[in-house]
């Protein structure tokens, strides 16, 4: 099962989830996390559903390929962490 | 008289208060967070947050009368953009740049102008929001350019008192826009204006346009005020034509904020800055101008404003004026904070250390 981790700087906002999933794509995972969480869709991405310029994620360590696409694989025990990037303070 | 007042900043939302003998600093929300805009709503005293977060985009709150706590609404969206789409404007709402309630017969109607330049509607006090497809489909959006910001945005919400389905919005920059049945038909409404930023065969064109910012008074509602990039132009038909106002005594004619008297549409404030390519007091002294009738003649008002080695500039919405007309509050964007109960003659400091101000509103009388 995948792993998301979401920044707690997040909680000021809203409650921040721990989910584990079985999807296999980082799109399919995120949609998986906010089925359960519809106001936090808003604060990861964009009204065109591309991660926002400062979000961050990264997955076993590596950003995704695309942030529009968001369409990276996910192996069984990946650990994705959706944190805020240092651009946006 | 109202003896409160909000103030949007980039650190937060502050609440002014009025005490024995000074306007003071009172609570505060959202510390830390970048407040874009705020609406006190004259028909319910719903009080509504524009949050501008730096990561996390924006959101939008609301603040029932006599409750304390907020509450996170929906915000305004664009719908997917179609496939093969030639708009070079991203189609995310970036900042919430003015609010404005419906009518007093449209309880629950608000607008919403955005950074870029979409107008959008709610029926529900911003449980939902659509939309405005007609303004933002129309050709003549795709040539807006940005004014201030890097995209076009609508920083001004008209309502017409008489007819609340009549709505003019202004655009930097891309003028002036009436409709008069809701929002379904757009009309261009900035004749009169003139761009001498633009080539001359563009200079009078109304869709390259940028007024700062657009106010109406409530009771003269065909008056209107326009501090443009390029003067002050005033409307006395509803925007029909505009009509550029000079100011005499060698007061400045470029700034961002307007206010027009509620009961006076002759009466109207502005605060200067000496020049596009200079934004800050002329010599450094701060004043806020007035006219009292219709542009006429002009008057700089300094005090209780600082005289020398002043730099504060006040953007489109950091000057306000409430219902009785005499009290003005005014923020700047070094952090000035100055209320005015005299109608502007004389102005008391209640802060020169806030946060970068956004805006600033009245409370609704209680």
């Amino acid at each position: 099962m995948a792993q998301l981790i979401f920044t707690q700087q997040l909680a000021r906002f809203l409650p921040v989830p721990q989910v584990t999933c079985a999807e296999d794509n980082l799109r399919a995972a995120l949609d998986y996390a906010f089925a359960d969480n519809p106001r936090l869709r808003g604060y990861i991405l964009d009204d065109q559903g591309h991660l926002r310029e400062n979000v961050a994620i990264f997955i076993d360590g590596k950003r995704p390929r695309c942030s529009r696409r968001l369409d990276d694989p996910l192996a069984p025990h990946s650990q994705v962490y959706v944190l805020q990037a240092l651009s946006g303070g | 008289m109202t003896e409160r007042a909000y103030i949007g900043t980039r650190k937060g939302l502050f609440e002014l208060a009025r005490g024995h003998e000074a306007w003071k600093l009172d609570a505060h929300h959202f510390l830390g967070d970048p407040v874009s805009m705020v609406l006190s709503d004259r028909r319910d005293g719903t009080l509504y947050a524009a949050l501008c977060l730096g990561h996390f985009g924006t959101k939008l709150h609301r603040r029932d009368p006599g409750s304390k706590a907020w509450t996170e609404v929906a915000v305004p969206a664009f719908p997917p953009k179609p496939d093969g789409s030639e708009d070079k404007v991203e189609w995310t709402v970036r900042q919430i740049w003015s609010l404005a309630a419906g009518g007093p017969d449209q309880p629950g109607v608000l607008w919403a102008g955005t950074l870029p330049g979409g107008l959008f509607r709610s029926n529900d006090r911003g449980d939902s929001w659509q939309l405005v497809e007609p303004l933002w489909n129309m050709p003549e959006r795709m040539e807006w350019m940005g004014g201030g910001y890097d995209v076009p945005g609508i920083h001004s919400i008209c309502v017409d008192p008489r007819d609340s389905n009549s709505v003019l919005v202004g655009v930097s920059s891309g003028g002036a826009w009436l409709t008069e049945d809701g929002g379904n038909s757009w009309q261009p409404r900035a004749k009169g204006m003139r761009a001498n930023y633009m080539p001359p065969e563009l200079a009078e064109s109304q869709n390259v346009q940028d007024p700062h910012r657009i106010v109406r008074c409530p009771a003269e509602p065909d008056k209107l005020w326009c501090q443009h990039h390029g003067g002050i132009w005033r409307s006395v038909d509803n925007a029909a034509t505009w009509t550029e106002v000079k100011p005499d005594h060698g007061i400045s004619n470029f700034g961002f904020a307007t206010a027009v008297h509620p009961k006076n549409g002759e009466m109207a404030w502005f605060v200067p800055a000496e020049a596009d390519q200079r934004r800050v007091p002329v010599h450094g002294a701060f004043a806020v101008s007035r006219t009292t009738d219709g542009g006429h003649s002009f008057a700089a008002y300094r005090g209780g404003l600082p005289h020398e080695d002043c730099y504060d500039l006040v953007y489109r919405h950091g000057l306000a004026v409430s219902d009785c007309g005499n009290l003005l509050v005014m923020g700047s964007t070094t952090g000035g904070c100055w209320v005015s109960e005299d109608g502007g003659g004389q102005w008391q400091l209640v802060s020169a250390h806030m946060p970068p101000i956004y805006s600033v509103v009245f409370a609704a009388a209680q």
